[in-house]
């Protein structure tokens, strides 16, 4: 290991060596490092690509706000390549194997990086104002290669062989973060009896407790207390701990997502271990202990690899032992850096300098200044930097001297290894916002701090803008018990102290100042997304002036990124630029997540099998059995046709329509709807719903049902039965079934609460056999027993219950085909030995099992409609040929008045009808358009579509049904069809292709 | 997601809910007699306002029953549930 390594570094075991790679070579950490710190210790400081101009990026942060080094970890196969992850927060194990990403063929040579020279050329909104013409060419030539040479990492080369796991929890008082506050708020409200949930996005618990320096006995006092706090927590029943959980997004009503990282840091993960687990917790009060995240400063080249955030070379030093540097120049822009100085003083890296960058004499501590140069390091006070250089890692720094006028003086050139930055820290008001709580500038810090909230919790420490370690202690505490006692528990007093030396965090965001107004070099606000300052200015000068064009437009704070880094510079830099405050620039939303959670966890058990239920009727085996080729009907799977040996669709179909219109078919129709409606109130609940009149139907009879919504249009339709005085058996489509018991509960329960009426679903209580076609009853005679299946004992639309194989039975005399056809109900345990049954039985009639295709093929040649094909929810009954079932006398139903409207009654409404093609081989597509004339060109004026469009096998040609303007007048007419290879003429008909007076059905 | 309390069941989360619109809006008892305008206005006229909002739930995936809420569209937060049929409660403070 490298002279990179120091002493110390509280995280890490020396004992235990862990080999990884990244880019194909192979090094050494510690167990315990991340990816980021394993890779500085090995003198690795380059370790990404930018988005944009590909400029050579090292690490700027220790935590999960880290904009540049985004890698890959590939776990075995390209499947469990895992992008984007930030190498700061992956933990390495024995065997890891890390990529670079955005960059080809190498890290050190990257091929991207002439965008950087051509960066004149790709200024904010590039891409808006390029590639503007030929118009054609955006879709053919820009698209695709701006697509190609966009995004970061690659999507993972296969299906995710990892499984991910949900869970929700409730909890009393929920905390996210644990450092110093949420640790204290922890103790404090589980300490109080509250169920407490505390999570914390890192595997180490602590936060900044981690980061100070040891003293003398070879511990800090924030580590001893940490430690003491540990076991504390560890020995609460009633509290949960989450390491590795990141609270990525903030829900109504106190609901927070957390994605917990189970197996990700581990070498060889257990196998049926979940990779992650997403848990949705509602919680009564939450704290959130998100802490600060240190502003990067806005100069010329302040993304060369090893220009970093002093705070993080803090974390590393003090958890990893790491150095990032042997020369070290830091930009303080706020008292904190020089507690880093210091820090890293004492840990033996020489500091170049400290170069302050602070112009508000009012924002200096004399006391730090004091401090460092009682050290003997230099301090260049009221500084600013011109400019760095180094290709790959940062070797020098051009410093400035601001004048009381504002002028700027060359103060030279200092070299360096590292160059730290701290531009005062901004609170994580991230979950606060999303959960719509206000903010509120603090003028005198510089930033945003949660205001009123708008859920039931509170920020605390640094996450509200408290600067130290003691102040977060009291501050998590309060809020801990604060919180037990809204939760109604009686809060046990707790109280903390750490004695450690702390300096200010305070300072002012914006870019440094720089000679002239403009400067050539890029000074980087975004990381992450490339965005300048000079991008800003542009932004503003193009006349953008609104914070959420702006972002939009210069993509600034977009991303990942939401602003961690970015947010609050961009703020400042506009404001400046545009004389104003930064409240009245005002802030943009912050969005979940906070860092990007897989798929994995939001799909969870809902994949492949699991991904939606699967209904399946009772006879589903049988069909299996002969080779049933199925259709999804909403979560049914439908048996669509049977092909035999040598058979493709068309040919099956026809074969199966063949069958049922000269012997006989047999279909399974156990998914349409079922309701029973019973009561003393249902035939009028009935006529108050379904345009029909029920009065004067019999018992044992049925008739067919229009459903309309109570604007008049169509909703539903199917044959309805009364079994009783008081009961009736009413069918719906297959897919409006859930839909139509929930408008009949709507009319019960909050309309027509005077009529007693029960409302039943049995649409898996029955398996229906439709046995049709002019020898079904022929077929199915010799199986059933007590009823009479005469014509004259059974007319059309009887219901009579009986027996079949012994079994109970409810037989309907109905037909969706026009021939003579019975419906079987049987309880649906018995669906499939009566369908084997009357399989058996019909073999001497040469008894055919047809698909839902053919059924379609069959209902077409009738004229029957299908709601939801024919019609799409604007479709009155007249419009599709029905107003025949309207009960003439009946003072109102759903949607009777609306059929009254002058817009349902006015000429030019589309209606039904029948097309037939002047080419019999010609099929028409369903929803093709249909014209008056032929020839027009686009615009063209469309007079209606096609809804049905099938090979008539009984007409031996094709037929289609349409819903045509006016189209009940125009039959005989010759209208056309435009397509893609020139107009159709077709011919309108009636709507009925077969047998129009209805003779077989009567058979 | 959303912590609704059904008046018959008590709290639960949105997944057991259906939305169902504006509440109060009775259909005409005698839908023949209305003009059209005002059938118009039955049937697609909806109040969208910035506050407090009196709105149907189902507990479609519970007890299956239609319920009343005042929601502050503002918050979402639910400030009273009940039954159907009963009137809104009277709420303490000004209606934005």
């Amino acid at each position: 290991m490298s002279e990179c390594r120091g002493k110390g570094g509280v995280l890490i075991n020396r004992n235990l060596v862990v080999n990884f790679s990244f880019d194909g070579r192979s090094y050494s950490g510690f167990a315990g490092d991340t990816l980021a710190s394993a890779l500085l210790a090995n003198g690795v400081h380059l370790l990404g690509r930018s988005f944009k101009y590909h400029r050579p990026r090292g690490l700027l942060a220790a935590g999960s706000e880290e904009p540049n080094a985004l890698v890959t970890v590939v776990r075995g196969n390209e499947a469990r390549s895992v992008p984007n992850l930030r190498a700061t927060q992956v933990e390495i194990y024995a065997g890891l194997v890390a990529h670079s990403q955005n960059r080809w063929p190498s890290l050190g040579f990257d091929v991207g990086a002439v965008n950087d020279w051509l960066s004149p050329l790709f200024p904010a909104g590039f891409y808006y104002k390029t590639f503007m013409w030929p118009r054609f060419a955006w879709h053919r030539w820009y698209e695709p290669r701006i697509r190609a040479a966009a995004g970061l990492g690659r999507a993972p080369g296969g299906p995710d062989p990892d499984s991910y796991a949900q869970c929700y929890a409730h909890c009393d008082v929920l905390v996210v973060g644990a450092g110093a506050g949420g640790i204290a708020a922890a103790l404090a409200a589980a300490g109080s009896g509250a169920r407490v949930i505390l999570c914390d996005e890192n595997g180490a618990l602590g936060g900044s407790l981690l980061d100070e320096r040891a003293n003398s006995q070879g511990g800090s006092d924030a580590a001893i207390w940490l430690r003491t706090a540990l076991t504390q927590l560890a020995a609460l029943p009633n509290l949960t701990l989450l390491p590795r959980t990141t609270a990525f997004g903030y829900f109504p009503h106190n609901m927070l997502g957390l994605c917990e990282r189970i197996t990700d840091h581990l070498a060889t993960p257990a196998a049926g271990v979940p990779r992650e687990r997403l848990w949705q917790v509602r919680a009564r009060e939450v704290v959130l202990a998100t802490g600060a995240i240190e502003r990067p400063l806005v100069f010329p080249g302040n993304d060369r690899p090893g220009v970093m955030l002093a705070s993080a070379a803090r974390t590393y030093l003090h958890r990893y032992g790491v150095r990032v540097g042997s020369r070290v120049v830091v930009l303080a822009g706020c008292d904190a850096a020089y507690g880093v100085a210091l820090d890293l003083h004492a840990g033996g890296i020489g500091i170049e300098a400290i170069a302050d960058v602070r112009t508000g004499a009012h924002l200096v501590a004399p006391a730090a200044i004091a401090a460092a140069r009682a050290e003997k390091i230099r301090v260049v006070e009221r500084a600013t930097v011109l400019g760095t250089s180094g290709r790959l890692r940062v070797n020098s720094v051009s410093l400035g001297v601001v004048a009381a006028d504002g002028s700027v003086s060359n103060a030279g050139t200092l070299p360096c290894d590292a160059l730290l930055m701290s531009g005062g820290f901004t609170p994580s008001v991230h979950l606060h916002s999303q959960s719509r709580g206000q903010l509120q500038w603090q003028a005198d810090a510089g930033v945003f701090v949660p205001a009123a909230a708008a859920e039931n919790e509170r920020s605390v420490g640094a996450a509200r803008g408290l600067e130290g370690l003691q102040q977060a202690l009291e501050d998590g505490t309060q809020a801990g018990l604060t919180a037990a006692k809204a939760c109604g528990l009686t809060p046990h007093a707790y109280s903390a102290r750490i004695a450690v030396q702390e300096y200010s965090t305070r300072g002012a965001p914006g870019a440094l100042a720089q000679p002239g107004a403009r400067t050539p070099a890029k000074a980087f606000v975004d990381w992450q997304n490339d965005v300048t300052t000079r991008d800003l200015q542009l932004a503003m000068r193009e006349g953008f002036y609104s914070i959420e064009h702006i972002k939009r437009y210069t993509t600034t704070g977009m991303a990942t990124d939401q602003g961690k880094t970015s947010g609050l510079n961009a703020l400042a830099i506009i404001a400046g630029s545009s004389a104003r405050q930064v409240p009245e620039v005002g802030l943009t939303t912050f969005r979940m997540p906070y860092t990007p959670v897989s798929f994995g966890i939001l799909a969870g058990y809902d994949r492949g099998d699991q991904f939606d239920p699967v209904r399946r009727t009772p006879m589903h085996a049988c069909a299996e059995n002969l080779g049933a080729v199925f259709e999804d009907v909403g979560m049914w799977k439908r048996a669509w046709y049977f092909p035999q040996r040598g058979e493709d669709m068309h040919q099956a179909v026809a074969r199966e329509c063949r069958a049922v219109r000269t012997g006989c078919g047999m279909f399974d129709a156990s998914t349409l709807g079922k309701i029973e409606v019973v009561g003393p109130g249902a035939v009028e609940f009935m006529n108050r719903l379904y345009v029909n009149s029920w009065n004067g139907l019999a018992v044992g009879r049925s008739r067919y049902g229009v459903l309309l919504r109570d604007d008049g249009f169509v909703y539903d339709d199917g044959v309805v039965a009364r079994l009783a005085d008081e009961r009736f058996h009413v069918t719906t489509t297959t897919g409006g079934a859930a839909r139509v018991l929930g408008m009949m509960e709507d009319y019960r329960q909050t309309e027509w609460t005077d009529l007693k009426v029960w409302l039943t679903s049995t649409t898996e209580q029955w398996a229906v056999i439709a046995v049709q076609g002019p020898r079904a009853r022929e077929v199915i005679a010799p199986l059933i027993e007590g009823c009479d299946l005469s014509a004259a004992a059974l007319p059309h639309m009887a219901v009579a219950r009986g027996t079949i194989c012994g079994a109970p039975m409810l037989l309907f005399r109905v037909s969706f085909t026009g021939e003579l056809g019975f419906e079987i109900n049987v309880p649906a345990d018995y669906g499939a030995a009566i369908w084997e049954a009357v399989r058996a039985a019909g073999q001497k009639y040469d008894i055919v099992p047809y698909g839902t295709e053919a059924m379609h093929v069959l209902r077409a040649e009738k004229g029957y409609i299908i709601v939801g094909q024919e019609t799409d929810g604007t479709c009155t009954p007249d419009d599709v040929g029905l107003s025949w079932a309207i009960g003439k006398s009946k003072p109102d139903f759903v949607g009777k008045r609306s059929l009254s409207r002058p817009a349902m009654l006015a000429s030019g409404r589309k209606q039904l009808v029948g097309l037939l093609t002047a080419d019999p081989h010609v099929l028409l597509d369903e929803g093709a358009q249909v014209t008056a004339t032929a020839g027009q060109v686009a615009p063209m004026k469309l007079i209606g579509h096609v809804t049905s469009s099938y090979r008539s096998e009984a007409l031996g040609r094709s037929i289609a049904l349409a819903m045509v303007v006016d189209g009940r007048a125009r039959q005989g007419q010759t209208l056309y069809v435009p397509m893609p290879g020139g107009d159709l003429p077709v011919q309108v008909t009636a709507p009925v292709f077969y047998d129009p007076q209805g003779a077989r059905l009567n058979g | 997601m959303l912590l609704i309390h059904c008046p018959y069941c008590g709290d639960r989360p949105e997944l057991e809910f259906s939305y169902g619109g504006q509440a109060h809006i009775a259909r005409p008892s005698k839908p023949e007699s209305v003009t059209a305008d005002q059938w118009v206005e039955f049937l697609y006229l909806r109040s969208n306002p910035r506050g407090v909002h009196a709105e149907r739930w189902r507990h479609v995936r519970g007890c299956a029953r239609y319920f009343n809420a005042l929601r502050d569209t503002r918050t979402d937060r639910f400030i009273a549930t009940y039954k159907a049929g009963e009137a809104p409660p009277q709420q303490s403070g000004s209606t934005p």
